[in-house]
């Protein structure tokens, strides 16, 4: 069973269209980065899925219908949206307490033990802990929840690169297990690059590009070379082109590796990289159509 | 640093506990509503904890003011004393009215800050999307909310008056025994055991069940308004009330209002110059006040708002 299955998922906020037909499927141990500029429809896709907002189409999240049953789902289910939701007044014991009490799937122990490793003192208020902090306290939190699915919404937003280097670290050696899904948005994409199995691009409301790493790594590749190459570079018809102190960075889609490495260093291209190609060239063929038609 | 027990724990990590990944569908059972019923509760109090820490420096003032009042009481009385509303035992009296009349003044003062905060307020610290993470649905979060005012305020009010009041007739009893003075005209003046039946079923009936639309109307509005939420829940009220004047040059819903906020028909009239029931609540009371179609109108009211309430707690976001 897919964790989460969506089709013809669409979201109208008044005017502006959020999500505009999104199908979706993530299978179980799939750790799926959601990227896309702002108002693209990534945090809204995340909320729908978990029951925050009533959507158009079809979505299952582990079975349930998540605006009809976010209590029932939230027991399977964890999210952080933000660094900054935990409530400021609480202290961390009585965060503790309150989880053990309302959710069944809490492991206290493990809880304690995670914070044990950060300065968070049981007897501090939220609204005295660092903003870093207070992220070592929500994972805590969230880590020690035997959750299935764990949706993340810019959970790094505002911390230094420490702290965000410590939260995916965390992430992946005390808490995913092959098992668990976990579904992630960011802007700071190359720095979960590593982590994800899969991603998915978001413009406009709609999934530009769904790939997962493997493929990725097996259909793009970057190439920087001198410039007397470009024009042999250029018949293999490269999607994007950028200069970089006199030297141009092609970006090839499905290109065949044994010739591009007869014109320079071959490497596997950021996500970032062939996000701007294939959200340029997206507008730049919206642009053209605009103009046929 | 070696006595916390995050230290004292062994440094093996344990395995994590083997994961079923996807054959366990259904999960572990529910908790009981009862059980996310009181840790919403918990944590309402925890968050609010001035709901219960006002009253209590609110009893404290008068409990001291009392003492040290009781024992200025010049004796022999002055001349102008001798009227029969500021005998020694109207003196000491007096206050148990007083504290009695504070303190539901109080309630009422928090019950309305609370109700305008209590969906407002995790709206605009961004926490409700805390809340929401975790299996509780928004009925128990609001209903949990709605038994502040319904509940636990009158149990808090009640509790201390009787304390308090307590406090006072001990207090008061040893003044008039260290003068020499009978302390059975005291006793008889402040029967203490009927006045708190009476106190009691007037916070029940009066500021928990017939003020009941009040709160609800109060957390409806908590849970619409952006800002401002005080002003929100008056607008409406004063804009019927200019509406009604103008157009029909009546003021039918000012009388109701009058009528919701006077108690009812039913409410146990206080004596003169009281600011508390004096006597226990009689059966007749009991009839009166369960046979008031105001009660259960306003009981109808309360549930259509706090059912408003659920739903736009259910759609409402950060703001």
């Amino acid at each position: 069973m897919s964790v989460i299955e969506a089709r013809g998922l669409r979201k109208k906020f008044r005017t502006t269209v959020a999500l505009d037909g999104i199908d979706l499927s993530v299978e179980p141990g799939r750790i799926l980065g959601l990227i896309g500029p702002n108002g693209a429809g990534k945090s809204t896709a995340l909320n729908a899925i978990l029951g925050l907002i009533p959507f158009e189409g079809e979505l299952r999240v582990l079975g349930h219908d998540p605006w009809a049953a976010r209590d029932a789902l939230m027991r399977d289910v964890c999210f952080i949206a933000d660094v900054a939701v935990l409530p400021r007044w609480m202290r961390v014991s009585q965060a503790l307490d309150y989880v053990a009490g309302v959710h069944p799937r809490f492991d206290r122990a493990k809880a304690e033990k995670l914070l044990a490793k950060t300065d968070v003192r049981r007897s501090s208020r939220v609204r005295e802990l660092s903003k870093g902090m207070v992220t070592q306290l929500h994972l805590a939190l969230v880590m020690a929840i035997d959750a299935r699915l764990l949706v993340l919404d810019e959970p790094t937003l505002g911390l230094d690169i420490l702290y965000r280097k410590q939260f995916y670290d965390a992430l992946l050696t005390d808490y995913f297990d092959g098992a668990r899904t976990i579904v992630v948005t960011t802007h700071q994409v190359e720095e979960i690059q590593n982590v994800l199995t899969d991603f998915m691009f978001i413009h406009h409301g709609r999934i530009v590009l769904a790939c997962s790493m493997e493929e990725f790594e097996r259909r793009y590749a970057e190439v920087t070379l001198h410039p007397e190459r470009l024009a042999a570079a250029r018949e293999l018809r490269p999607i994007h082109e950028r200069q970089v102190f006199g030297r141009s960075t092609l970006l090839f889609d499905g290109a065949d590796r044994r010739q591009l490495q007869q014109l320079g260093d071959v490497r596997t291209p950021g996500i970032a990289d062939v996000f701007v190609a294939v959200i340029g060239n997206a507008s730049n063929d919206r642009q053209a159509e605009g103009r046929r038609t | 640093m070696s006595s916390t027990e995050s230290n004292a724990m062994p440094e093996t990590p344990e395995p994590l506990p083997a994961h079923a990944g996807g054959s366990s569908a259904s999960g572990p059972a529910a908790l009981s509503p009862l059980r996310l019923a009181y840790w919403s509760l918990l944590r309402e109090l925890w968050e609010h904890r001035w709901i219960y820490i006002v009253p209590l420096i609110v009893a404290a003032v008068f409990l001291v003011g009392f003492t040290i009042g009781a024992a200025r009481i010049p004796f022999p009385l002055p001349r102008h004393a001798r009227f029969p509303q500021f005998s020694p035992a109207r003196l000491i009296e007096m206050p148990f009215d007083m504290t009695s009349g504070a303190l539901m003044l109080t309630y009422l003062v928090i019950a309305v800050i609370y109700c305008l905060g209590a969906l407002h307020g995790e709206r605009a610290d961004r926490s409700i999307l805390f809340w929401k993470s975790l299996p509780v649905s928004d009925v128990t979060t609001v209903v949990s909310k709605s038994i502040i005012p319904m509940v636990i305020l009158p149990v808090i009010t009640i509790a201390i008056i009787v304390v308090t009041q307590g406090f006072m007739l001990l207090t008061g009893s040893a003044v008039l025994l260290g003068r020499g003075l009978d302390v059975a005209a005291l006793w008889a003046q402040v029967p203490l055991l009927a006045m708190w039946a009476g106190m009691l079923y007037h916070l029940v009936t009066v500021h928990a069940l017939y003020y009941a639309p009040i709160y609800g109307w109060l957390l409806l509005v908590s849970g619409w308004a952006r800002r401002a939420a005080f002003l929100w829940a008056i607008l409406p009220i004063v804009a019927v009330l200019i509406f009604e004047k103008l157009v029909f040059n009546s003021s039918v819903f000012a009388h109701v209002l009058l009528s919701r906020l006077g108690g009812g028909p039913a409410a146990i009239p206080f004596p003169p110059h009281h600011n508390m029931p004096m006597a226990a609540p009689t059966l007749a009371n009991l009839s009166a006040f369960l046979a008031s179609p105001g009660l259960w109108i306003g009981l109808a009211l309360f549930a259509a708002f706090i059912a408003g309430a659920v739903w736009l707690r259910r759609r409402q976001g950060p703001i």
